[in-house]
């Protein structure tokens, strides 16, 4: 059976499109999900994907996190439901508690769009067991605040943990702590990253296919995990 | 009527580069002698009913501030002095 992945649309989102185009091309079933609606309508796995929620007013990511759509998901990801929050999704996964420490604005103030190495740290999560431990991917960065902080006790508890699943590459975008990109729960279910996947899983439009890793791992995992 | 006015501001140890821009500019304006600028929020509540402190610190927890990288303080002032902090 073709699995099915949630992706959420919140007022203000840019690239619930692309990231639904990513799991059809990775095999699976999108299924468009609205912030109001907080039915997941049998979803396997949930995509948050990247924009400005809400305008990013207040904080990015605080607003979204109270939709009703994300009671649900909190809920459902602390039950091992498989998230990966993309850019603003990764910001809403902090905000919603579902990830430690916060994304603040870059470093040097400017909004970055480039084309980023990443170091794929953690191979052992729902989203990441498509690669290598140490794979080095190509993969677009876009934002302006993605400067992941966290006190030192938490930093240390993540590296200790293998919970950092990836870290910039051949300079670091917006300062972010320990050059971290993307990071995991303890359970390995919910994965925040700041760069997008889902732009680079068509030669056409991406700078590589390796995006495509992110949301093949994740049927792998349903394949894997028990019902 | 009176408000609750929450203050929001980045904790000490996070680094504040809005903060940091501004008073880079100062020089420019012919300022020098600022040592540093860190950048706040100001928000203010007013209640249906009798301002309610508790409350405002729960809504300051949970949505104005986060935890993880910001303080805040909350407190009541007099609409007169709402006004004032406007002008």
């Amino acid at each position: 059976m073709t699995a099915r992945v949630g992706v959420v649309t919140f007022p203000g989102s840019l690239d619930d499109g692309d990231a639904a185009r990513a799991v059809r091309i990775a095999g699976a079933e999108p299924v468009r999900l609205w912030h109001g609606d907080p039915e997941l309508h049998g979803v396997d796995a949930v995509v948050l994907p990247g924009g400005f929620s809400y305008g990013d007013y207040l904080r990015c990511g605080a607003i979204a996190r109270f939709a009703p759509v994300m009671e649900t998901i909190v809920d459902a990801a602390q039950g091992g439901l498989p998230v990966l929050g993309i850019c603003n999704g990764f910001q809403i996964l902090c905000e919603a508690h579902l990830l430690p420490g916060a994304l603040t604005r870059n470093q040097h103030l400017h909004f970055r769009n480039r084309d980023q190495i990443l170091r794929i740290e953690s191979a052992g999560t729902a989203w990441t067991n498509a690669f290598q431990p140490g794979q080095e991917v190509l993969i677009p960065v876009k934002n302006g605040e993605g400067c992941y902080v966290a006190d030192t006790a938490t930093l240390d508890q993540l590296e200790a943990e293998g919970r950092v699943v990836a870290r910039y590459v051949g300079g670091n975008p917006n300062g972010s702590q320990r050059d971290i990109a993307a990071i995991t729960n303890t359970a390995g279910n919910v994965v925040g990253i700041m760069p997008h996947p889902e732009h680079a899983v068509e030669a056409l439009t991406g700078p590589s296919l390796d995006g495509l890793g992110f949301f093949t791992s994740v049927l792998k995992h349903l394949v894997g995990a028990p019902a | 009527m009176p408000r609750v006015v929450v203050d929001v501001m980045l904790k000490p140890e996070i680094l504040d580069p809005q903060g940091q821009a501004v008073a880079n500019a100062l020089p420019r304006l012919g300022v020098g002698d600022v040592a540093s600028v860190r950048i706040g929020r100001r928000i203010e509540i007013e209640f249906t009913g009798e301002p309610d402190l508790d409350r405002a610190r729960e809504i300051a927890d949970k949505l104005l501030a986060n935890p993880v990288i910001e303080d805040f303080t909350v407190r009541l002032v007099e609409a007169d002095e709402t006004a004032d902090a406007r002008s």
